[in-house]
């Protein structure tokens, strides 16, 4: 062991999860939000399998409202590696006109939990991996690296199985399905320096340049098409904003800043002095346990 | 270079895990901001009357807010100066024992508190040994709450002293105990000015320092076989990850179970070609030559381990479900996942003294020895040589759930004088000769649901279209070869497999069987389906509505469970598990006996069970 660093470890760890879930479950997905994080984790799936691709295909659950250099990413990413990468919407929320500006929390259920769980009923995986980590937030941080859901993709927390040194248990019911988190034990800062050290490619938008933006609510938004309505009072502001997590546009909170490199990112990271979720406008709504109360429910 | 270090905290409930992490992580500035707020808003409305709750930086369940207790394992990250931790902070109720473990199973170093004001607790006893099971061998005593005894040295002294007495019974590296305060803050990240007679560093100085990585012993090379790469025809790569020694291109390796020998080509280490590579690193490695080599086979060089089939292990039960000896389970022990059963419990383990007690079945949160037989050669270790190959998990077949997990005390040589005789006159012979498919048609329902009579006139049908059968009644079997056994749980299963058994061997003979026993339990019944075989294993569900069987009463037994004069009587005060996918399902209170058999005939034609000749008088007879 001697010879390996903090991140090859933890590098080890996640290709080994990602191997026990090829070989185990019957039908498996990786869950592709675009992110970093999911950067994080494709790579790591390259590499797990190198020189066979991933053997599985790639869901991204769109709600149509995300960055518009968030999709050219994720189709330029597809096409780079040649992956099978699947895009999921809810048409009837679609249909409905379900928008953030107007359904608030409404919104991430219809346009984010609900369409996870019919893309995965409609493809059928019985196994989907997710790029969350323990370090995002309290109940997350209580979560099993193997997570169970039951027939209406819900999580237990009060009654988790027991997982015990690497013996992963991946058995299942028919209709159960199980989430799988192979970079549980990744802090932001592993993450960045492993998009340093492993040259990774990353969404633009994580990098500081001038963009219009509001502020609204405290939340610094970015202008990203003209769905977006300004609000009597707010003004269109330019400067150098960058995001320190990818989401839907007028969900995500931008930060002023002038990191424009990924050193410079590492930096700010390392003294931040705010945890990387408060910049999400959704986790805000409903307290502490607002979180675990959407793990319930299905969300990821 | 930063160094990682995995360590759980546990001990008895209210001892202060959760506030000891918390403080460290507030003093050692390791908070953000906006989690330093919402942990003084959170206190505000929390237990200490407005000052700093710091537990509740870590119990994050909305039960666990609510109860003021920890339910499950949190997992906590964190960077000093000197070194990564990650920390996992386990409950301490006796109830979640296993999430404990989970803990224990993770860490490298286990910080154990005990309330000063209690000193050693049968809890904290259970988790000492539980850290020492899961394999950890560096433990750090934390004794707290030392302002609730003013800061008593001769107090701290005596607990040190059980703390020693009791860690006598284990093997560790590295042994300290501390005095602390973890509400107060002493000790935790700098000295306390309140007990100048402790000399020792900080607790957190102490983690920063403290080296855990195994001395590198010459040991050899051995990498469990996750999967088989192969893209296309000319790449065939072995993925694993190395769990000891070292492995370069150009040697030679054993694969086992199989004992070929081949030459390590090429290695890729995360994906890159390398010329060698050491413990830890997940690899994909291809040979000089083809092997027998799938997942669960394990790669070895200058390393022994044991192949055998049968071997003695300790169990940590975790299941509300009991474990009782006889009872199938799925078990997996490094890459390999394997039908297995418990053969006989030993005995349990006392948690707080360690004496061995006679048992024969064990509950959750109870440690157990047992001998444990495999369906098939698997590659293995004592825990002690090898955690990789020596700890396994057992699942339960029906629920899915992590029954229990163990560490392989030693294997058992099976005597090398029982051989399987093969026998010239093969089962495939004996049926041709009696032109039939030797199945059993295993009928399940009931007390009172028909069983018997439908059995009885599905014979008669049978043998008058000329076929060769045997009918296993549950009560008679029970008179004869089954009358040692009752009806404990142990016993039922021990029934049902002598029954299964014998309707094998007569399957053999070229008979078709019929049983009828009231077999309440899928996992019975799984069990008879296994050794039966898949496909000779008829499945009959006589689904007669309970208060049918009540009413009809033959043997007047739901009298006798009603008035409580028969105890665990199925579908009265025992459960009935029906079959999920039944060959047939037959309802004798709506059907008249000879449409129940003509239903069975039909469910037997379409898994092709009946000969040509028999299929077409059977609708003949119609």
């Amino acid at each position: 062991m001697s010879d390996m660093t903090h991140l090859d470890k933890l590098e080890a760890e996640a290709i080994y999860i990602m191997r026990e879930v090829a070989s185990e479950c019957e039908k498996p997905v990786m869950l592709y939000s675009i992110g970093k994080d999911s950067s994080v984790m494709l790579h790591l799936a390259l590499k797990a399998f190198y020189p066979e691709k991933p053997p599985f295909p790639f869901l991204h659950v769109n709600t149509t409202w995300k960055f518009k250099e968030m999709i050219a990413f994720r189709d330029q990413t597809a096409k780079k590696y040649g992956l099978e990468m699947l895009e999921y919407i809810n048409k009837d929320g679609l249909a409905q006109g379900i928008n953030p500006f107007d359904h608030g929390a409404a919104y991430t259920d219809i346009m984010k939990t609900q369409a996870l769980k019919q893309a995965l009923d409609y493809y059928g995986f019985t196994a989907a991996f997710g790029g969350g980590r323990r370090d995002e937030e309290k109940s997350r941080a209580k979560e099993r690296i193997f997570s169970f859901r039951n027939e209406q993709h819900a999580w237990d927390p009060k009654n988790q199985r027991p997982e015990m040194w690497k013996l992963y248990n991946t058995r299942i019911r028919p209709g159960e399905e199980i989430r799988i988190f192979p970079i549980s034990n990744w802090t932001e800062a592993d993450i960045w320096q492993y998009i340093q050290r492993e040259n990774i490619d990353i969404v633009p938008l994580y990098f500081a340049k001038e963009r219009p933006f509001v502020m609204r609510d405290g939340n610094i938004i970015m202008l990203d098409d003209d769905r977006m309505k300004l609000r009597d009072g707010e003004t269109v502001q330019h400067d150098r904003i960058r995001f320190r997590t990818l989401g839907c546009y007028p969900l995500t909170g931008g930060v002023r800043s002038q990191a424009d490199t990924l050193e410079a990112i590492i930096a700010e990271t390392l003294s931040a002095v705010s945890s990387e979720r408060t910049s999400r406008v959704i986790d805000s709504d409903g307290g502490s346990a607002s979180m675990e109360k959407r793990k319930r429910e299905g969300y990821f | 270079m930063n160094t990682l270090l995995k360590f759980i905290t546990c001990g008895s409930v209210d001892d202060g895990k959760s506030t000891l992490i918390g403080h460290m992580l507030y003093d050692a500035k390791l908070l953000f901001a906006d989690q330093e707020q919402a942990l003084l808003l959170d206190s505000q409305m929390g237990s200490r009357g407005g000052a700093i709750d710091y537990s509740l930086l870590l119990d994050g369940l909305m039960a666990e807010r609510e109860q003021g207790i920890t339910i499950d394992v949190a997992y906590r990250y964190f960077t000093t100066e000197k070194r990564s931790f990650i920390v996992a902070d386990t409950p301490g109720h006796e109830e979640y024992t296993r999430n404990m473990a989970v803990g224990a199973s993770f860490a490298e170093l286990a910080v154990i508190l005990v309330d000063a004001t209690h000193g050693v607790l049968t809890q904290t006893r259970r988790h000492t040994r539980i850290c020492s099971m899961m394999g950890i061998r560096h433990f750090v005593f934390a004794v707290n709450k030392m302002d609730l005894i003013r800061y008593d040295e001769t107090r701290f002294e005596k607990i040190t002293a059980d703390i020693r007495r009791m860690m006598a019974e284990y093997e560790f590296t590295s042994l300290k105990i501390f005095p602390v305060s973890a509400t107060e803050g002493d000790n935790i990240t700098k000295r306390s000015t309140q007990m100048l007679w402790y000399r020792g560093t900080s607790l957190l100085t102490y983690l920063e320092n403290i080296r855990t990585e195994q001395e590198e012993e010459n040991t050899g090379f051995l990498m469990p076989v996750q999967r088989v790469c192969r893209p296309d025809s000319t790449f065939r790569g072995f993925q694993g990850q190395i769990e000891a020694g070292l492995i370069k291109a150009g040697d030679m390796i054993t694969t086992l179970p199989s004992g070929e020998k081949a030459v390590v080509s090429q290695i890729l280490d995360a994906g890159k070609p390398v010329s060698s590579a050491g413990c830890g690193h997940a690899v994909t490695i291809t040979l000089d030559r083809e092997v027998d080599v799938s997942r669960g086979c394990v790669l070895v060089k200058d390393a022994s381990l044991c192949v055998g089939s049968l071997f003695t292990v300790r169990l940590l039960w975790m299941d509300d479900a009991p474990l009782v000896a006889g009872k199938n389970y799925y078990l997996k022990l490094g890459t390999r996942l394997i039908p297995a059963v418990v053969l006989h419990i030993n005995h349990k383990i006392d948690v707080n003294t360690g004496n061995e007690i006679p048992a024969d079945t064990t509950f959750k949160n109870e440690i157990a020895e047992c001998d444990i037989s495999v369906s098939d050669k698997i590659v293995f270790d004592r825990f002690l040589n090898s955690q990789a190959l020596g700890s396994l998990i057992l699942i339960d077949r029906v629920t899915n759930m992590t029954s229990a997990c163990g560490i392989v005390l030693k294997n058992i040589k099976r005597s090398d004088n029982l051989t399987w005789q093969k026998l010239e006159i093969t089962r495939e012979f004996r049926a041709q000769q009696k032109e039939q498919n030797p199945v059993t048609i295993w009928m399940t329902g009931l007390s009172g649901s028909g069983k018997s009579t439908v059995a009885n006139a599905l014979e008669k049908r049978l043998v008058s279209l000329g076929l060769h059968t045997m009918l296993l009644d549950g009560d008679n079997i029970r008179m004869g070869l089954n009358r040692n056994l009752g009806f404990k749980q142990a016993d039922r299963i021990e029934n049902i497999r002598r029954i299964a058994e014998v309707a094998r061997l007569m399957n053999d003979a070229g008979l078709i069987v019929i049983t009828a026993f009231i077999s309440p339990y899928a996992q019975d019944r799984l069990s008879a389906r296994e050794i039966i075989g898949k496909d000779s294993f008829f499945e009959i569900y006589v689904n007669t509505p309970l208060e049918e069987c009540e009413r009809r009463d033959v043997k007047g037994l739901y009298k006798k469970a009603r008035s409580g004069d028969l105890a665990d009587f199925t579908g009265v005060s025992s459960p009935y598990e029906a079959p999920d996918s039944p060959d047939a399902v037959i309802d004798t209170s709506e059907l008249k006996l000879q449409e129940c058999v003509d239903q069975i005939l039909h469910a037997l034609e379409a898994r092709e069970l009946l000969p040509a000749r028999v299929a077409s008088a059977s609708q003949q007879a119609k």
